[in-house]
């Protein structure tokens, strides 16, 4: 590893371990398939060749790998659920949609190294008996939809994709499928519906669990991109080493994204639970800007509950001999298991970070303006709740709102929360839920118009000049 | 009466930007494009090419009229509703023209903190185009009164950590603070 030399001014934290982001900011480096085979290029492929599919399967299950696009949920796990008895073909879809907010870390896969992608792809389809994969890619991702394109002609060139792979007789074809700008289309059942040619209107589960009844009502494995390339690694070293990296239950490494108010914003690939909220913002983000202090943090892209910066968590049975344990915010490991006993997620990986300039009111609003525009229509609690939301923080952050408001914004999210056909329903409610849980008193006190005008920053102004024209 | 719905839902008022593309044409090149998408799906979901050929039909032509949306379904064997409720859900798909140059400023949470709502409003100054009667909330088009601009509110464009970010056709600009708004279209006003 040590002769890897990275960009000037993109060189890696000493703390990070470079795994999936390898060759992203490399010196010397390109997405072609020529310098992706110099550097040991499908390899791994060839490893799994060789391999039962349900060993394949197997070791991802050793590995203890958890999906990255959200949920994280163990994927060996999840290829298990296609039917043992199962005729129909079987799909694998990456889920290259990126769109949770506060989330940026498959765009780099996708421009920089998308042979790692396809070889992950192609392994997956070997394990899960797939003949046939979609990447289905934002559509507001065009130079990397290309570059997929590319390189997925490079690698049937190649013969890893294509007929009869690498003289065997497994034949896998990869498709590359662009969306139109909702993001809904992330949302696993959506993506189908979408890929169907349809409206991306989610299904509802039971019945319609993709690995059962997905695309074409057809097993269908869906992953996202950065997971996909995780599966090249566990077959390279092997489950049990892969398993080695992080700590147990949240294995391997992954990629947190931090950004808004820190002084050095960007990707960190680390070993998951190994660092600290305190390490990841002080010392591999440079801490808070300038005469500012740390407010809150969103830590697993915008859906997630916020936390705030002066909050102590008690972690039940998790001390010594099953008592109680203590834990400042500051000392939160950046794992699935810790963040969800802290009440909030691990999510996507997307890290948001505000600082004492910004108004709560102001930052619900933006969140409540996203869903209110993203949700898909379906359910009515989802459509009419995620618009009522918004225009209660509209009024708030327009000095017209009364602490009444407050109120009725908790109840709207509590009558979305667990009452939708998909998890956008919770997405939309929990930033409403846990921001008045956490800052009633700040928006109850934004309700007084002179608060409300008493911006702090001009980013909140130029919203608030172009709210008021509405 | 549904007639008439049907209309008003695929119709395409003009815009000063309707001049820079040429009107839907079925094409040789949109033929194959048809072809080689559709044989990427199983003979019984032809539906599936939907998305990528009208991709292909707005990239050429700007947006999507009436006329393209029965070319897509005659090409798949499909009724022109089915293509008309895909064209009117995504924001992906236009149903007017953009101007020459389209610019999708993203105004998701860490943008907004970046000051994307003042690049907007900068960009808009320079352009000479007016959002104020817009309803703020479908994220509507606006496009220059000479056609060679138009503006819009995208979500998250995956990017958070080079705040603010927008697209200017397919091309992706980062760290762009309203400061160096006139920089970002003097590239394109020479172009
Ligand atoms: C509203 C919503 C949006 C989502 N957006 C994305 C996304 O942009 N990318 C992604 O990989 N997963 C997204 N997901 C999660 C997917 O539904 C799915 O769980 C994931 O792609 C599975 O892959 P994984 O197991 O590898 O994480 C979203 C889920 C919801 C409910
Ligand atoms: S919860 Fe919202 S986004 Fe999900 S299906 Fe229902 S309306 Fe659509
Ligand atoms: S908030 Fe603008 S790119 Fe994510």
């Amino acid at each position: 590893m040590s002769e890897i030399q990275y960009l000037e001014g993109k060189q890696p934290d000493p703390r990070e371990h470079r795994m999936i982001f390898r060759n992203v900011d490399r010196v010397g480096w390109n997405p072609s398939i020529d310098r992706y085979l110099e550097d040991g290029g499908y390899e791994q492929l060839r490893k799994a060749m060789d391999m039962d599919p349900q060993v394949i399967t197997d070791e991802v299950k050793k590995s203890g790998l958890r999906g990255r696009g959200g949920a994280g949920f163990p994927t060996g796990v999840k290829w298990g659920f296609i039917p043992p008895k199962n005729t129909k073909p079987v799909y694998l879809i990456c889920n290259a949609d990126e769109s949770e907010p506060g989330t940026f870390k498959d765009r780099y896969i996708l421009h920089q190294d998308p042979h790692q992608l396809i070889e992950g792809m192609v392994i997956t389809c070997l394990a899960v008996g797939a003949h046939v994969a979609y990447i289905y890619i934002r559509e507001e991702f065009p130079e990397a939809a290309k570059t997929l394109e590319t390189a997925i002609a490079e690698a049937k060139g190649k013969n890893f994709v294509g007929k009869g792979v690498l003289g065997s007789d497994f034949d896998v074809e990869i498709h590359v499928h662009r969306g139109a700008a909702a993001y809904i289309c992330g949302e696993e059942t959506g993506l189908i519906e979408s890929l169907e040619g349809k409206r991306p209107y989610p299904r509802i589960k039971p019945p319609y669990f993709p690995a059962a009844l997905g695309l074409y009502m057809c097993p269908t494995i869906v992953n996202n991109v950065e997971s996909l390339c995780h599966v090249k690694h566990i077959i390279g070293m092997g489950g049990d080493e892969y398993a080695k990296l992080g700590t147990p239950r949240n294995t391997g490494t992954r990629i947190l994204c931090v950004s808004g108010d820190v002084k050095k914003p960007g990707y960190f690939e680390v070993e998951v639970g190994k660092v600290t909220m305190r390490e990841l913002l002080y010392d591999m983000c440079g801490g808070p800007k300038d005469g500012r202090e740390f407010k809150a943090v969103i830590p697993g892209g915008s859906s997630a509950k916020i936390l705030r910066c002066d909050e102590t968590f008690t972690l039940k049975g998790q001390g010594p001999d099953g008592t109680d344990k203590e834990l400042s915010f500051w000392d939160i490991p950046m794992d699935f298991d810790s963040l969800a006993a802290c009440g909030s997620m691990a999510g996507s990986g997307g890290v948001i970070v505000m600082d004492d300039s910004r108004k709560m009111s102001w930052v619900l609003n933006n969140i409540n303006q996203f869903y209110a525009h993203e949700s898909c229509g379906q359910c009515t609690p989802c459509r009419e709740g995620s618009t009522w939301m918004r225009k209660i923080t509209d009024r708030i952050v327009a000095g017209k709102a009364s602490p009444r408001d407050i109120d009725i914004l908790e109840s709207v999210a509590h009558q979305i929360d667990g009452k939708t056909i998909c998890a956008f329903g919770e997405a939309c409610s929990w930033p409403v839920e846990a921001i008045i849980a956490k800052y009633r008193d700040e928006l109850v006190a934004d309700t007084k118009p002179e608060n409300a005008e008493a911006a702090l920053n001009p980013e909140a102004e130029a919203q608030r000049r172009y709210l008021q024209k509405a | 009466m549904s007639e008439a719905v049907l209309k008003e839902l695929v119709a395409s008022p003009e815009t000063p930007g309707t001049k820079h593309f040429p009107p839907f044409k079925p094409t040789d090149e949109l033929e194959a494009e048809a072809t080689r998408r559709l044989a990427q799906f199983p003979d019984d979901h032809k539906r599936s090419a939907v998305l990528p050929i009208l991709h292909h039909i707005q990239h050429h032509h700007g947006f999507i009229s009436a006329e393209a949306i029965q070319w897509t379904a005659d090409r798949l064997g499909i009724e022109p509703i089915k293509v008309a409720e895909v064209v009117t859900f995504y924001p992906g798909f236009r149903q007017s023209a953009p101007g020459k140059f389209h610019i999708r400023v993203c105004r998701t949470l860490s943008c907004a903190m970046g000051g994307s709502y003042e690049l907007m409003d900068r960009l808009c100054e320079i352009t000479g185009i007016d959002r104020s009667s817009l309803d703020p909330h479908h994220h509507p088009i606006a496009v220059s009164p000479c056609g060679t601009w138009s503006v819009e509110f995208a979500e998250c464009l995956a990017s958070c950590g080079t705040a603010p970010v927008c697209l200017v056709n397919d091309d992706f600009h980062e760290g762009v603070d309203a400061d160096k708004s006139r920089q970002l279209l003097d590239q394109y006003a020479k172009a």
